[in-house]
């Protein structure tokens, strides 16, 4: 709160609309799941370790799906996996955001054309609100993506979810 | 299910049957636990139903396919040879590198190829950093599963200083297309031999911090020791390969033993488990086995840095690449152990049949045989010190 | 030991177990008669001189005309020597015996070669899909495989 204190050093009362506190709140602390589907799951844990950090904008790693605000597909979705992942996104609470992270999840990547047991897209099974392209792409692609993911839930109303 | 049943004695607290004094048993109904296919210590996407008596491992079935991408398939439907290589990278996304290694050693072997000096040098790099790239990832996730979550930070910083190499090299991060058939997509840029010498120099002392922290830590070698014992007769018998075999006391590497590349050039040994904290095979011996396999690996990279000539990186290879009617089945040691490629080939320009002999695969197969009777808790131990990537497991 | 060596030896002890012998090949390897396996294989791991104790990989193959095969591969550790081993059999008819019972290592192998190619291994203790879900139809590693339009109300094509 630096920022805050600065411009309110006299007195410790905040003017704001409740949807700005709470989507301030939200995207502060947009805990993710923990796991983790092929290749893109290493960039994931590359972005949230020691070089990449992205515990910074708040994202904690939560074993289950319950205790979660976002869900980072990272990797291939096969059909086989395809009903876990749909349960799992079932079991979030609301809201929930889930980003697509890499070409696989995104349309099927490589495995498009002869991947007879690969989903091309996640969003074939969930709906997905950031898409982030790359094969597999870069831990800052996809911190990136996670600050388009906040400006999104900035935007949001009471009245109605945009996402 | 009972006659599979053979408890370790460890875990056995009651010899006989417990009886009531009225003669009724007091065994309780078995559980069916599901782990996975999301749980954060299975590595990817394993899925293990655990039998479980109380919390005694009784059986487990593991379910796998989760990622099955259909490699196979897809190297059959490319229009030449070389295309098969980007998906050879992402079978075993931990080391591509090796994967591709393998894979185009099969084809040239396959054309009888020989690759000029300076690729061959560059090739043993390239897999040797890889192979710490994977091992250090496989211990820091280690580390994370039995909980302790410094190790990992440490391990994906060293990691990270590999990575900033390869992409300096090639590009990409993880998945690099760069050992091709003959040779390599391009030449070493400038500054790369310095920039390796000295994350060698770096990473040894990091190495021992590592030891310190983790390795030789009391409660570390407590949950690891004498957990989830491999013998070797089955080790060998299951086709278990790498690090696991080697950690169960077979002193076995396809580097050395089913030579290929110039690693005979090299002083380096073969790393074997030995039982120094509890029995030889158990899950210490997997996870020390691959630290000092990283001792090893640094030690061939100075020396091939040292040693490295000059000249083409690229041999004479045919503008397409139509193998004539043959098979090979060609093996090499990756970070997990036998990756084999089984090449048929009809004279036509992509690949008629391609199986590869996933290591992971092979060697998780001896899951089962190996946690039943221990302890739940310890399964995760298991698991995490086999070190599977399911990019492999289903390929 | 040599291919040539190893197959006088099966040859003198399992006569028509041998099918055939190819051993010019880059790779030479042995036909073996699909329901006589097990007996072979067992031979080829106890035996001192041979002791291959490392099935390295077993892999199906599809020859198109209705033909199946199984290759193994396998290796000694002591010896250090290798050798490939066939078995065919028809589309109308994919059995073959099963050497799970001989290498636990097979035992996978032999389920993934079921999955992918609809190879049968008669006497495996545990035939069932291990890559594809239970419920799949068809073998997609077969050369006249067509892919399915959905599975379980999911496209499958792009």
């Amino acid at each position: 709160m630096g920022l805050l204190d600065q411009r309110f050093e006299n007195s410790n009362v905040l003017v704001t609309s409740l949807e700005g506190l709470l989507n301030w709140a939200r995207l502060s602390s947009l805990w993710q799941m923990q796991f983790g589907l092929a290749c893109c799951a290493i960039e994931m844990m590359a972005a949230s370790a020691s070089n990449f950090d992205m515990m910074r904008f708040g994202v904690i790693p939560r074993a289950t799906p319950r205790q979660t605000d976002v869900m980072i597909v990272s990797g291939t979705v096969t059909l086989k996996m395809a009903s876990r992942i749909k349960r799992l996104y079932d079991q979030m609470a609301e809201p929930r955001y889930v980003i697509s992270m890499g070409s696989c999840s995104n349309c099927g990547g490589p495995y498009w054309e002869h991947g007879y047991h690969v989903l091309k897209g996640v969003d074939r099974v969930i709906p997905v609100d950031v898409y982030v392209p790359g094969c597999p792409p870069r831990p800052e692609a996809l911190l990136e993506g996670l600050m388009k993911l906040q400006e999104k839930v900035r935007k949001e109303t009471l009245v109605k979810k945009t996402a | 299910m009972t006659e599979t049943r053979s408890l370790p004695t460890r875990y056995v607290t009651h010899p006989g049957e417990l009886k009531t004094s009225s003669g009724r048993s007091l065994r309780t109904d078995e559980m069916i636990i599901n782990m996975g296919p999301q749980h954060p210590s299975t590595h990817g996407v394993l899925r293990l139903e655990v039998v479980l008596d109380g919390e005694i491992v009784v059986d487990v079935i593991p379910h796998i396919g989760y990622l099955h991408r259909c490699f196979e398939k897809h190297a059959e439907h490319m229009t030449n040879y070389q295309q098969v290589i980007p998906y050879c990278d992402r079978m075993d996304y931990l080391s591509s590198m090796n994967n591709d290694w393998a894979y185009a050693l099969a084809v040239e072997r396959m054309l009888k190829i020989e690759v000029p000096p300076r690729v061959e040098t560059i090739r043993v790099i390239m897999a040797e950093l890889q192979r710490i790239a994977s091992h250090l990832i496989a211990v820091g996730t280690y580390g994370i599963d039995m909980g302790a979550f410094t190790p990992f930070l440490w391990a994906f910083r060293d990691r990270e200083r590999i990575l900033d190499l390869f992409e300096m090299t090639c590009g990409a991060r993880l998945l690099y297309n760069y050992i091709w058939i003959g040779g390599l997509s391009h030449d070493l840029p400038p500054g790369f031999v310095e920039k390796a010498k000295a994350f060698c120099t770096y990473f040894k002392p990091n190495m021992k911090e590592l030891n310190d922290l983790l390795s030789y830590n009391e409660i570390f070698v407590k949950r690891t020791a004498h957990v989830g014992v491999l013998p070797a007769d089955v080790a060998i018998n299951y086709g278990v390969s790498g690090p696991t075999l080697r950690a169960s006391g077979v002193n076995w590497d396809l580097r050395r033993d089913d030579p290929y590349g110039i690693y005979d050039k090299f002083e380096w040994e073969v790393q074997v488990g030995k039982g120094e904290r509890g029995t030889t095979g158990d899950c210490w011996d997997r996870y020390i086995v691959k630290i000092r396999e990283m001792e090893q690996s640094v030690r061939i990279i100075e020396q091939a840095l040292a040693a490295l000539p000059e000249g083409n990186v690229q041999a004479a290879i045919p503008k397409r690449i139509r193998p004539d009617s043959a098979e090979i089945y060609v093996r090499t040691e990756t970070a997990r152990g036998e990756l084999g490629f089984y090449v048929v080939s009809d004279g036509t320009a992509s690949p008629y049949r391609l199986k590869a002999r996933a290591p992971a695969f092979v060697n998780l197969s001896v899951l089962p045989k190996i946690s039943r009777g221990c302890l739940l808790g310890d399964l995760v131990a298991i698991v995490g010190s086999i070190d599977i990537v399911l990019g492999e497991v289903d390929r | 030991m040599t291919a040539e060596e190893i197959h006088k030896n099966l040859q003198a002890r399992f006569g028509d177990a041998i099918v055939e012998a190819k051993l010019d090949a880059p790779q030479s390897f042995l036909v073996l008669d699909p329901k006589r396996m097990k007996e072979v294989c067992l031979f080829l791991r106890d035996e001192e001189s041979l002791q291959f104790d490392f099935c390295s990989c077993v892999s199906g193959v599809d020859y198109k005309e209705g033909k199946l095969g199984a290759i193994y591969h396998l290796a000694s550790m002591v010896h250090k020597h290798k050798i490939v081993l066939k078995a065919f059999c028809t589309v109308e008819n994919p059995h073959i015996q099963s050497v799970a019972s001989v290498w636990g290592g097979a035992d996978w192998h032999e389920r993934e070669a079921y999955d992918l190619l609809g190879i049968i291994f008669d006497e495996h203790p545990d035939l069932r899909r291990i890559l594809l879900p239970y419920d799949w139809e068809g073998y997609p590693l077969r050369k006249d495989y067509k892919v399915p339009e959905f599975y379980n109300g999911m496209k499958v094509p792009y």
